[in-house]
């Protein structure tokens, strides 16, 4: 069956930034306006899509649904030339991993392009024209089935950001750009060279005259059934990871978030940290683990090391800032690498926890520095040591960016929590073969290491709490420009940007199962039995089910045996 | 039953929280300075469950599970509890923890009505005050009634939070903003053990319902009792500001004097010793773990005991008298006492709640201050306030018959008779609180009046006094109505009670010795304050460096600074000096070979005749020596 759904959602921002970008007459707030109506109107399309998805099948029993397939490339009817055995096509589809993530990708890009109103003040047509094409690059990597759409997908996020953060950015906008691009598009044609060559290599062991697939469904299955070697899933994961953990980012390949991050306009951060990193990580997810299971199992513990040093090492270099938007670009380090260490303790708690923590991370540190972004449109400043005391003429700003902060460190009862305590859970539960998965390397100790980072992570945040709402206020000294809007509170539209955000965390938090019920599946068939073949999650099972089994086929056999 | 307790529990816990929340989004624009109606009708509400709780609950049957909801999935399928929910566990513990909890809660909103009027401006946070407060109830009873380790764990951190925004309250002040950061950091090293407990339990037991970890979990954690004892004590220690942990509580006390009394001395930070006895099933079974229990209890004890001699903060002695108490409370409980352990957590919190509250009364009559060198001769101005604070004292110090003699009794018969080292520098530190308990209550309430001179002291009015008479008659009685029944009522884990206990000193004999030692430290209290005031000046200088060692608290938060601290903070810079040279400058160094490369291939071809020239006569050159040396 074909749906349109997700090809409305993907697409639906494209030709809202066509629209806009064609109708030049239009004035300065109508432009913003008309790409918060688009952006809304993609969003009520995926909540539609929400619930066309829980109709499904997919939405208990896993597997992807709300699929369309359209030839893209390669002739279907002449299997003789190499052209006409190439089949990729136009193929997306969701399961629970990656709704979540378009939900969070729909929720935040409104919201981003609602936190630029005040912000942007040249180039308007341009600037939401591009964030809505940035839009339509998440969806689609988020939703494609097919490796080079994916691939296509993944790149193009690259552009409309080098942009944003190239036209709008700060001072050193044009060094921030070059080194995001560079840096991401070094790492990702590793990953392309590996796509290419796992799918030559697929390809090779099918029978002569078979067709060349980029369809990720049917390679899940080739992967499995032609059994990649050891030595090559080795060289595959590294390529792929290359490109992913750039993009994570991963210790020690960060340093260019810091400086994007610091350079990039508000909205820009936004959607950096809310859903690009995330790119990395569900890279990690789609490909690196189904597709090279054996790889992923035997370098978990080097991933999880470089993923603890960088819990730790983001957490203390983002103590010592002094710049509030490049503390919080720090503590993302940190926080990517609670998703890389649950990931790798492939076990169903951790994996399911970092889905969780992809998202809560998308909704806390997107509000962080959505917080920052409104307090440097107020003193034209973000260093911490120039701004003091603010809760005092602004209560509404302290409310928010205490329960972000709180949010951000894992207070229980909010969204944070969840998702950092099933890392733990997963991590430490990596050895064991409780859930019917297979063994994973790590152990308690990883977890025990990794949650020092959970008490750095409230110095830092607390620290900062401190030094920017509490204590006398402090203020930077007078100047025309700022004069007009220093300690004002939050206005309605910022508070207005900032309670769903704020819902959407609460609501994880108490009601994680919600999200929860349409993952853990998605992630039992998609991710682990797509790695494992479908019979081979029972092989691992526990042993105290094992018994049962044997009496039940010998109790068959002695039937067959009487008649 | 299992409904009514069902429909208890949950209204114990929604009245204060919806009031809280009506609070904060009503109190400004629609009650403003009647914020606190709201709350003590919440409030009052939830107490007035917990005694129908406490009444319906039998004690003798095995106490109902509750569930609510399901919260977290771990996507678990055999042997594991798949999903963690909202449940209750009630049983007598529970019970007496509630009352206790909403009972004092509800006292000190009500004194707060008074107390903190003054903050009734519009940018001030009258409503926020209460807001939290009974914020603070809801977290409190959710981490009363948990049935499980994960909410036990966010009852635990949402109590800290609480914490944290009311020590913070009067954040323009720096110390105020510090402390709270400082509590809820220190508070998160503990915390760090006790998850890493509660993941511990999980995964050896598959569960982190207390019926099953209690129950048949037992057996599976074997071998691993000691472990996850000492983890999860890790929390207790934070929360209850034992040693090492005890240092965000003295800074603590910059919070509003009603928060001290009911956060800070009566509820929150007993909660470790309610989780500790909560889990003496884990704890009984490894004996060095309640080794290490009774320790760090006697230990506190004394530690936190000698330092308020030498402090002058009226707050801050009252909270070292605060660490020290808790400290009887985990010596009580390391010691296979723990219903005399709870027993004494019951009537502390009124005695001690008592006593903050006549601090308050006090920095209400003199315009807040706390300093006893500027506090003398107050019985004439704030007589009521004299009287409840002389029950409170006499209740700390143990005199019989007020309420800390019996439980503090219980304890320390059972303290010499089996650990006798320890129980042994807990009768000494019984003369240690004596002396410092009256000591307080000489300099600020006796002797010559010593009131600065723009202060008119006045008694503060029936709001504030009512809550102090109230506790004061728990202070009075609570030790000797409920000293036989505590016990009976509990049932606590105590399995090789019997066994250890072979009475080398009766009962009688403790009760007469500690009642005669205290007498001792408050007559020398009496002599150094009273008689002979200049003999309290004469032993400071002839103590010297011990007198500054008591005062500058044994130097541990110079010493945090030096080892943690500092170092940590250098660790970041390097961290970061690190990013911006080193990973950045390979970075920088990778994309620098194909610069390299490019810039030889250009320097050959910049268009200079002789460059090309030279290459080419090279170039020939080679060739020939090739073609020379091929040749056959």
């Amino acid at each position: 069956m074909e749906h349109w759904i997700l090809t409305i959602v993907i697409f639906l921002p494209l030709v809202g930034a066509i629209s806009i970008l064609l109708r030049e007459d239009r004035n300065q707030s109508d432009i913003a306006w008309a790409a918060l109506g688009w952006s809304l109107l993609t969003l009520v399309a995926a909540i539609w899509t929400v619930f066309l998805f829980l109709g499904t099948d997919a939405a208990s029993h896993g597997g992807f649904a709300l699929e369309q397939t359209v030839s893209w490339i390669g002739k279907t009817d002449s299997t003789s030339s190499l052209l006409g055995r190439l089949k990729i096509s136009y193929h997306v589809g969701v399961d629970g991993i990656s709704l979540a993530l378009l939900l969070l990708t729909s929720l935040l890009s409104p919201i981003a392009i609602a936190a630029s109103f005040s912000g942007i003040r040249a180039r308007l047509r341009e600037y939401y024209a591009l964030l809505l094409i940035l839009q339509t690059a998440m969806s689609g990597v988020f939703c494609s089935l097919d490796l080079l759409l994916f691939y296509v997908f993944f790149e193009f996020t690259l552009i409309p950001l080098y942009f944003i953060i190239g036209i709008w950015g700060g001072p050193l906008r044009q060094k921030a750009a070059m080194k995001f691009f560079v840096y991401t598009l070094s790492g990702s044609v590793l990953t392309f060279t590996g796509i290419v060559y796992l799918v030559y290599y697929l390809h090779s062991r099918q029978p002569a005259g078979s067709v060349i697939t980029f369809d990720l469904p049917q390679l899940y299955q080739l992967a499995h059934e032609c059994g990649i070697p050891a030595s090559l899933q080795w060289w595959l994961f590294v390529a792929f990871a290359a490109g992913f953990a750039v993009k994570v980012p991963l210790f020690p390949l960060h340093t260019w978030l810091p400086l994007a991050h610091t350079e990039a306009p508000t909205a820009g951060s936004v959607i950096l940290a809310g859903i690009l990193l995330k790119l990395g990580t569900y890279g990690f997810l789609r490909l690196s683990i189904p597709l090279l299971s054996e790889a992923a199992r035997q370098l978990a513990p080097t991933m999880a090391v470089l993923a603890i040093m960088g819990i730790l090492y983001g957490a203390l270099t983002a103590w010592v800032q002094t710049d509030v938007k490049k503390l919080v670009a720090y503590s993302s380090v940190s926080h990517l690498g609670f998703c890389i260490l649950g990931m790798f303790s492939l076990k169903m708690a951790g994996l399911s926890g970092s889905v969780l923590y992809m998202v809560n991370h998308g909704l806390s540190t997107g509000a962080l520095f959505l917080m920052v972004g409104m307090i440097y449109e107020r003193y034209h400043t973000r260093q911490i040591d120039a701004i003091g005391g603010l809760a005092r003429p602004m209560p509404w700003l302290a409310f928010f960016l205490i329960f972000f902060t709180l949010s951000s460190i894992g207070l229980p009862g909010l969204n944070g929590f969840v998702g950092e305590f099933l890392v733990l859970f997963g991590t430490a539960l990596s050895p064991t073969t409780y859930d019917g998965f297979p063994v994973g390397q790590l152990g308690f100790s990883y977890a025990a290491v990794a949650a020092i980072g959970i008490i750095l992570g409230a110095v830092y945040m607390l620290w900062m709490c401190q030094r920017v709402l509490f204590g006398p206020l402090k203020e930077p000294p007078r100047t025309p420009d700022l004069s007009a809007t220093r300690s004002k509170d939050l206005n309605r539209r910022e508070i207005a940007i900032l309670v769903p955000i704020a819902m959407a965390c609460l609501w994880i938090g108490l009601v994680p199962r919600s999200l929860q019920n349409s993952i853990e599946p998605s992630i039992r068939t998609n991710i682990m039995q797509a790695s494992m073949g479908n019979s081979a999650g029972e092989d691992n099972s526990c042993p105290d089910l094992s018994d049962s089994d044997c009496d039940s086929i010998s109790i068959d056999l002695n039937s067959g045996a009487d008649q | 039953m299992e409904t009514q307790f069902k429909i208890l529990g949950i209204l114990i816990l929604m009245a204060p929280l919806v009031s809280a929340i009506l609070s904060a989004m009503l109190g400004r624009p629609l009650l403003r300075s009647r914020t606190h109606w709201m709350v003590i009708i919440g409030v009052g509400l939830s107490f007035v469950c917990s005694l129908l709780m406490f009444g319906l609950l039998n004690p003798d049957v095995s106490s109902p599970v509750i569930t609510i909801y399901d919260w977290i999935a771990t996507g678990a399928t055999q042997n594991l509890q798949t999903q963690f929910s909202v449940n209750f566990h009630i049983d007598s513990l529970t019970t007496v923890m509630l009352v206790t909890v909403t009972l004092v809660s509800l006292l000190v909103i009500i004194y707060s009505r008074d107390y903190m009027r003054h903050e009734h401006q519009p940018d001030r946070g009258y409503e926020r005050f209460f807001a939290f407060l009974s914020l603070f109830v809801f977290s409190m009873c959710t981490l009363v009634l948990a049935g499980n380790f994960l909410l036990l764990y966010l009852g635990w951190e949402a109590v800290g939070l609480c914490s944290y925004l009311l020590i913070g309250f009067y954040y323009p002040k720096p110390e105020a903003a510090a402390a709270a950061k400082k509590a809820f950091l220190v508070n998160r090293v503990g915390d760090l053990g006790f998850g890493l407990g509660i993941l511990l339990i999980y995964l050896r037991c598959g569960h982190l319902d207390y019926d099953y970890v209690f129950g048949p979990g037992l057996i599976q954690l074997k071998g691993y009792e000691t472990a996850v004892a000492l983890l999860l004590f890790c929390g207790a220690v934070g929360k209850s500001a034992q040693l090492p942990l005890h240092v965000w509580l003295p800074d603590a006390m910059e919070g509003p004097t009603p928060v001290s009394a009911l956060i800070h001395a009566a509820t929150m930070v007993t909660a470790g010793v309610y989780m500790v006895a909560r889990c003496g099933a884990i704890f009984a079974r490894s004996e060095p773990a309640m080794m290490v229990v009774a320790t760090t209890g006697a230990v506190t004890a004394i530690f936190a005991a000698t330092i308020a001699l030498a402090q002058y903060d009226l707050k801050r002695i009252l909270a070292y008298s605060t660490i020290s108490q808790l400290g009887y409370m985990f010596l009580g409980l390391g010691v296979f006492a723990a219903d005399a352990a709870v027993f004494h957590l019951f009537t502390h919190a009124f005695f001690k709640a008592l006593l903050f509250l006549g601090a308050g009364s006090v920095m209400h009559a003199m315009g807040g201050i706390i300093d006893l060198r500027q506090l003398g001769g107050l019985r004439k101005f704030l007589p009521w306030t004299f009287v409840t604070f002389v029950i409170g004292s006499a209740a700390l110090a143990g005199l019989p018959p007020f309420a800390g003699f019996y439980s503090k009794d219980l304890i320390l018969v059972q303290a010499i008779n089996t650990a006798p080292v320890l129980g042994w520098m807990a009768v000494a530190t019984a003369v240690v609180t004596a002396f410092y308990t009256f000591r307080i209550l000489f300099l600020a309430f006796c002797g010559p009046t010593r009131v600065p001179m723009e202060v008119r002291p006045h008694e503060s009015g029936i709001w504030m006094l009512i809550p102090m008479f109230v506790l004061s008659l728990g202070a009075l009685g609570a030790g000797f109505l409920f000293q036989h029944r505590f016990s009976e009522y509990l049932h606590l884990v105590q399995e090789r009670f019997a066994s250890l206990h072979h009475e080398r000193f009766s009962h009688e004999f403790v009760a007469v010795m500690s009642t005669v030692l205290t007498a001792l430290g408050i007559g020398m209290a009496f002599i150094f304050y009273i008689q002979r005031p200049n003999w309290a000046d004469r032993t400071r200088v002839l103590a010297g460096p011990i007198y500054t060692l008591l005062q500058r608290k044994y130097y541990v938060d110079e010493l945090y600074d030096l080892l943690f601290v500092r170092p940590l903070r250098y660790l970041g810079r390097i961290c970061f000096g690190v990013d911006c040279y080193v990973v950045d400058g390979m970075i920088w160094l990778v994309t620098g070979i194909p610069r390299l490369i490019g810039w030889t291939l250009r320097t050959l071809q910049k268009g200079a005749l002789q460059g090309y020239g030279l290459t080419m006569a090279l170039g020939l050159g080679i060739l020939l020596l090739f073609v020379w040396f091929t040749q056959p």
